[in-house]
């Protein structure tokens, strides 16, 4: 099949409707929520079902075309930047709740369901962790492709550690279902191993996810300090308190003042570093670890400690923190976000080279961060007008995260590599690292059509499976056959 | 013959020497779960007895770098003295010789695994030995990391199939100040899994949530730990009746030890948690002897014979584990829906098709 005939096969598949190929109405798909890149395919297609998808996929393999899956389009690593000779594969469309299985604690989606949907329908008795500041928007089939995290995964853990089965599209039209409601499906975990693969092995089409009972009670409190040193700290102290609080979020003083002039929660403007801290669980372990944590601010030179009184008090906390990526307008009209992930303790060292590099480069960065696992999020601030501007801020922040990978950490803690950090991951990974990804890929997409050139730093072809078959001496004596 | 390679890269030189001459390898740890799965074509056996150093424990971190021959109880003493602990706790074998990596590669794991998960959940980097000489790593040893593919989780439960497991990166835990658990005994299994439910969708933050089924006789247990241990089991006491046990110890070594058998079958089943009382009554009416976690729905069911097994399987499926000597059985009953998927990622990881043919699902 050729590309025109490709289109029109589409076309019957998913209806006018559903089939997107004016060059006008192809613009509002060229960037997901990575803008510095745009690329428009050479279709969109809208499938309403998951045998739609299916049909698709299938056309796209007979054509030897390759596609990318789209979910919301809020990814942060341009995941879900379309491919120039590709068709875009939208799931908006899927946002079926399929059940809610409250007795076993599971519920299965369509992928274009959202995260907040999925906490609403098993509210109120029942939440689902994984909480990405998007998650009012951003879709489950996303939050797949990326293994999302949010604010509340150190104690909570990731999506990885929360979806129990999968209907999967692979990249040859086959449909196959990977796990179920029930845990350790025999075989291996190729859940675990789809999970984080970021649109690259296939396309979810169902997803079952586990879900938990929402604690009793919530405490939640924002410390106060002179100097992100003073915070992280206290960050260090109830850590090793052996306390275990569902979020610890810091923000330095740009960070602050951003947020607060957005959103006007009441933070404090003298503040070098806020820090948000919530527990969660049974009351009477939530009553005497909250006391400790604001005795171990104290400790750490808090400036001022406030303890939410209320759900209102609390949500005005939270607004803050999950307003800093917008807010940071007001300061910047454009910036660039970094993910990098560094073992806590080294912390403060890192953050004095953030310092160094803002002198250095002349350019004002906003530290938000998961204080908790280390994952920070530095807002590189530049002025777009300005040539060259761009490029000095993506060279600083790439500054940052290789200070990050030699502290031990990562190039990426939640957004995904995708297009956006793939240069990076040879700091992190060896050729002989990325060659055993390279397998499992190949494994799922031998073609390479599933959003290919993400992820992996340069082109890979798979060929065919490595190494000579040999008949193994059983084999010979006819005792054992191969499977 | 025995292969006991004493670095990661003379892991991937022995096993590729081991292709090229068609020798097929079986991965061994401590020893004390050869016998799960199905039986091995193996003729040789790659022991991981020389990596069994603690290469970092980061405390202040909460995570540590481990080569795959530590041994599970050695290596949580280290992290008690830092009041830490990996929140793995599955019977260790004879000896307390099982290994972190023979745990991570059967997916094993115990009580904790309510709270904290399986090997899968709490393991963030894995360093693994190809049958081609590769030595390969993926994630990290930070807690959160989206770089590259999990590789973590496709080893984890594999059986030694796909590669020799050399080192792993975990997540560490704070040791609870305190433990407690409330006890609730029923000889009615019916009553047994209302209890179980209400329990698991109660918003307690228990560590452990487990069952146990012997002799027409059966206990839920509930434990309770942190800051205020003893006073939440004995809330959970006023509200569902039961009794609670403060020095309760040995009450879960049990739990653990049932796990596993020297004289019974053992079956690992995976159910939903909905029908944990058509499983204890099974368990009954074939005289199963059964721990599991109620609220997750994996259990171990120890049959005495041969048709007790066929029938808990009829219903719920499940995997063989232990075994006497001489029986012969089939460890995994069906072929898993995405067989032909798996045994693609067989080919590209063990492309020379020796590392433990045979004893996987699917007869990998």
């Amino acid at each position: 099949m050729d590309a025109d005939g490709l289109i029109g096969r589409l076309a019957e598949i998913c209806g006018p409707e559903g089939t997107v190929t004016h060059p006008h109405q192809l613009r509002t798909y060229e960037s997901d929520g990575l803008l510095q890149y745009r690329v428009s395919p050479r279709a969109v297609v809208l499938p309403s079902s998951a045998h739609e998808v299916r049909e698709v996929v299938r056309a796209c393999f007979g054509a030897g075309v390759p596609w990318v899956a789209r979910g919301a389009g809020t990814g942060l690593s341009g995941g879900a930047l379309p491919h120039e000779e590709g068709i875009l594969i939208v799931l908006s469309r899927l946002r079926r709740i399929v059940e809610v299985d409250l007795e076993n604690q599971r519920i299965v989606v369509e992928p274009g369901v959202t995260n907040l949907e999925v906490s609403r329908a098993v509210g109120p008795t029942h939440f689902y962790p994984p909480d990405p500041s998007s998650q009012v928007v951003c879709s489950i089939g996303g939050n797949v492709a990326e293994n999302s995290g949010g604010a509340h995964c150190f104690k909570y853990g990731f999506t990885t550690n929360y979806v129990t089965g999968l209907e999967v599209v692979l990249p040859d039209g086959e449909r196959v279902e990977l796990g179920g409601k029930e845990l350790d499906p025999p075989g291996y975990d190729l859940v675990g191993a789809f999970v984080g693969s970021e649109g690259t092995l296939g396309v979810a089409t169902r997803v079952t996810l586990r879900v938990v009972p929402v604690p009793e009670t919530v405490r939640t409190l924002v410390a106060f300090f002179g100097h992100t040193d003073e915070a992280g700290q206290a960050v260090t102290e109830i850590v090793a308190a052996g306390i275990v609080p569902a979020a610890i979020e810091m923000m330095d003083r740009l960070a602050i003042q951003a947020t607060e002039a957005a959103t006007h929660a009441g933070y404090r403007l003298d503040a070098g570093a806020a820090l948000i801290v919530e527990l969660d669980g049974p009351e009477a372990e939530c009553a005497s670890r909250l006391d400790e944590v604001v005795a171990l601010c104290r400790v750490a030179e808090a400036i001022e400690v406030r303890v939410a009184r209320d759900e209102i008090e609390r949500e005005l906390f939270w607004k803050a923190r999950r307003a800093a990526f917008g807010a940071m307008g007001r300061i910047s009209t454009t910036y660039y976000v970094q993910d990098s992930v560094l073992p806590r303790t080294r912390l403060p060292e890192v953050l004095r080279l953030i310092d160094e590099l803002s002198a250095e480069y002349g350019m004002q960065i906003a530290n938000v961060f998961h204080a908790g696992d280390g994952n920070l999020h530095p807002l590189v601030c530049y002025d777009g007008r300005t040539p060259g501007e761009a490029e000095r801020a993506e060279e600083l922040a790439g500054r940052i995260v290789k200070a990050c990978v030699d502290a031990g950490g990562s190039i990426t803690g939640e957004h995904g590599v995708g297009i956006d950090k793939k240069h990076y991951m040879p700091s992190m990974f060896s050729e002989p690292d990325l060659d055993a990804f390279q397998r499992l890929r190949c494994s799922f997409d031998p073609d390479g059509l599933a959003n290919p050139g993400k992820v992996m730093p340069t082109p890979r072809l798979c060929g065919e499976v490595p190494g000579p078959y040999r008949q193994h001496p059983l084999e010979r004596e006819g005792v054992a056959e191969r499977m | 013959m025995i292969l006991e390679p004493a670095s990661y890269e003379e892991a991937g030189e022995l096993l590729k020497a081991s292709a090229e001459v068609a020798r097929a390898v079986r991965p061994v740890g401590g020893g004390t779960k050869l016998g799960w799965g199905g039986p091995t074509r193996a003729d040789l056996d790659v022991s991981t007895a020389s990596l069994s150093a603690i290469c970092e424990h980061n405390a202040g971190d909460l995570t540590a770098v481990l080569e795959a021959g530590a041994r599970l109880g050695h290596v949580q003493d280290v992290f008690a003295e830092a009041g830490q602990m990996l929140a793995l706790d599955p019977p260790l074998g004879a000896d307390d010789a099982a290994t972190i990596g023979g745990i991570v590669a059967a997916g094993d794991s115990g009580p904790l695994r309510h709270r904290y998960g399986a090997p899968r959940d709490l393991v963030i980097g894995i360093t693994v030995a190809l049958s081609d000489g590769t030595v390969a790593k993926s994630g990290g040893k930070v807690i959160k990391n989206v770089a590259g593919y999990d590789l973590g989780k496709l080893f984890s439960g594999s059986f030694g199939t796909l590669g020799l497991i050399v080192g792993v990166a975990v997540r560490l835990h704070p040791r609870p100040a305190t433990r407690a658990t409330a006890l609730f005994r029923s000889d009615a299994p019916d009553a047994l899994a209302r209890t179980a439910a209400a329990l698991a969708h109660a918003p307690l933050e228990l560590e452990a949530l487990d069952v146990r089924w012997e002799h027409g006789r059966g206990a839920v247990l509930a434990r309770a730990a942190g800051a205020a241990a003893l006073g939440r089991a004995e809330s959970m006491v006023e509200r569902w009746g039961g009794e609670v046990i403060e020095a309760d110890d040995a009450l879960w070594a049990s739990q653990r030890a049932g796990q596993r058998s020297q004289d019974g079958i053992v079956l690992r089943v995976s159910a939903l948690p909905a029908r944990l009382g058509r499983l204890l009554e099974v368990a009954d009416r074939t005289g199963a002897r059964l721990v599991g976690r109620a609220g997750l729905g994996v259990a171990w069911a120890t049959l005495p014979d041969v048709a007790a097994l066929n029938e808990v399987r009829r219903e719920f499926g499940g995997v063989v584990l232990d075994r006497p000597p001489g029986v012969e059985l089939e460890a995994w009953e069906h072929e898993p829906p995405a067989a032909t998927l798996m045994r693609r990622v067989k080919e590209r990881f063990d492309p020379a098709g020796i590392l433990n043919p045979g004893v996987f699902a699917g007869g990998i």
